[in-house]
């Protein structure tokens, strides 16, 4: 398995065609207090870029990017039950969706998980 | 991921005297006012949960302090705020507004007299204005000084009292709505017992060479945390309370922000402030819009943008400050509609980012107030 992050702080793990999408820990640590989260429904077709769902916290709301293209196969109910799960482990059980890719070349635009934390410290 | 409102940058914000001392507790900083602010120290929700419970420190340092004086400052100050000043006893503060021609509101702030003269503390992000306006309207011979030297800091909680009563004692005679003189430090300072929380608490003004003096001294006490903006935008919204730029501006009049209380009854009958034609009318006949809070279906918040639709989808008014309320963990708002629309109960739709909401409008305050009012029972 192999984890790329966006600039937009999404992470994605890969594992063949199918990946799982979540923030960072600096995204969740920037946001806060997490209090809702919505996630895309298995099913629901999605391009790079597109917003898929929406996190927002005490002081403010925000839109989670799909990093790639592809069918959405499991919004994650357990951050949509306690949005509190996304700060408390936001690379781990706060995912928010899995994605069958239809497009993985997409991934070699992204950042590798040494590159991005290098990255997170120097902004 | 992006938030939906990205702010747009200025120039360079100036440091307030605690500026390192808000730092070096981990306080996170954002631009405010013109200001370095920080916006939460451990978080929000933690921050708001500990005013309600313990006592929360908050500098409100970028706030305008206000000194007029002059003869018949009284008098005079009562030709641009629409508050009883003449009747108003020494040591007691007065809410009030400063308005524009048309009964617009330009600030909203807080009067007290002290002896003579008149110490006002008006918004940070108006307050540069305000004076400007003051020192138009006001005879020349009334003086509007800005304290600039003095820091202003904020004690809030239920455990404010005990706390502040052990550094300068004397603060527990005071009731909500009074302030006095004090020392503090080898400093004048000027206490009064108010805020912006809805809890009992105080509000220090004191010499800015002197406030991270104070500042320590108040955090010394584990029942003390330095609190962030964050916090006290959630603490006043849960209270009600409205917030200039969001929930009050030039558009509306104290009558349709449900400030009436503002206005005493001589001032009603005597007209004589700016606005005051439009403003009697609309005492008499009621205004178009109300200011209300509204409960809100779900756990997303809606925020301040949001528009608010009646039964039929017709846009009946706007959300002006909304969000997540960590004392009652569900999301509040409030907002302006139709005057006819504006009796709690009433059942409307929020429309944010092309989502509905399902809404009611709700009494405020959200969270019922716990203000030390002399001679009620405790």
């Amino acid at each position: 398995m192999t984890t790329y992050f966006t600039r937009e702080h999404e992470w994605i793990a890969v594992e063949g065609d199918t990946a799982t999408v979540g923030i960072t820990d600096h995204a969740q640590e920037a946001l806060g207090d997490i209090v809702f989260t919505e996630v895309p429904e298995a099913g629901k077709q999605l391009s790079k870029g597109q917003e898929a769902a929406v996190v927002e916290s005490v002081k403010a709301a925000s839109d989670v990017y799909s990093p790639v293209t592809g069918e959405v196969i499991e919004g994650n109910q357990a951050v949509v039950d306690d949005s509190s799960l996304v700060n408390s482990d936001p690379e781990g059980q706060g995912w928010f969706f899995k994605i069958r890719m239809t497009n993985p070349p997409e991934l070699d635009g992204l950042m590798g998980e040494d590159d991005y934390r290098a990255w997170v410290k120097s902004l | 991921m992006s938030d939906h409102d990205d702010q747009a940058g200025g120039t360079e914000p100036q440091r307030l005297a605690l500026d390192d001392w808000h730092r070096s507790r981990g306080g996170r900083m954002v631009e405010f006012a013109g200001y370095w602010m920080p916006v939460q120290f451990e978080g929000i929700m933690a921050e708001h949960l500990w005013t309600r419970e313990n006592a929360g420190l908050f500098d409100v340092s970028h706030m305008g302090q206000v000194y007029v004086h002059g003869p018949e400052v009284d008098a005079a100050l009562e030709t641009v705020l629409p508050g009883e000043l003449l009747a108003l006893p020494d040591r007691k503060l007065r809410y009030s507004l400063l308005l524009d021609d048309s009964g617009g509101i330009i600030d909203d702030l807080m009067a007290t007299r002290r002896g003579r003269d008149f110490y006002i503390v008006v918004n940070g992000a108006t307050k540069h204005g305000d004076i400007e306006v003051m020192r138009q309207i006001l005879p020349r011979d009334i003086f509007v000084d800005h304290m600039t030297t003095q820091a202003l800091l904020a004690l809030q909680g239920p455990k404010a009292v005990e706390i502040l009563e052990t550094l300068v004692p004397g603060v527990s005679e005071l009731g909500f709505m009074e302030g006095n003189a004090f020392h503090a430090f080898g400093h004048p300072v000027w206490i009064s017992r108010s805020g912006y929380t809805g809890e009992d608490g105080f509000e220090i003004s004191i010499p800015a060479v002197a406030a991270e003096k104070l500042a320590d001294s108040l955090v010394a006490d584990e029942r003390v945390k330095p609190i962030g903006l964050g916090a006290r935008d959630s603490l006043r919204l849960e209270a009600g309370l409205p917030l200039y730029g969001h929930d009050l501006d030039r558009h509306v009049t104290p009558v349709m922000a449900g400030l009436t209380f503002a206005i005493q009854k001589r001032r009603r009958a005597e007209g004589g402030f700016p606005g005051a034609p439009r403003i009697l009318a609309e005492l008499e006949d009621g205004p178009v819009q109300k200011r209300v809070g509204f409960d809100i279906e779900g756990r997303q918040p809606v925020r301040e943008g949001a528009l608010v639709l009646d039964g039929e989808g017709n846009e009946v008014g706007k959300v002006t400050s909304g969000g997540f309320s960590p004392s009652l963990q569900r999301p509040i708002a409030m907002g302006y509609v139709a005057s006819g629309l504006a009796e709690p109960g009433t059942e409307l739709k929020l429309e944010q980012r092309g989502k509905l909401f399902d809404a009611r409008v709700a009494p405020m305050p959200f969270v019922p107030h716990r203000y030390h009012r002399k001679g009620a029972p405790q």
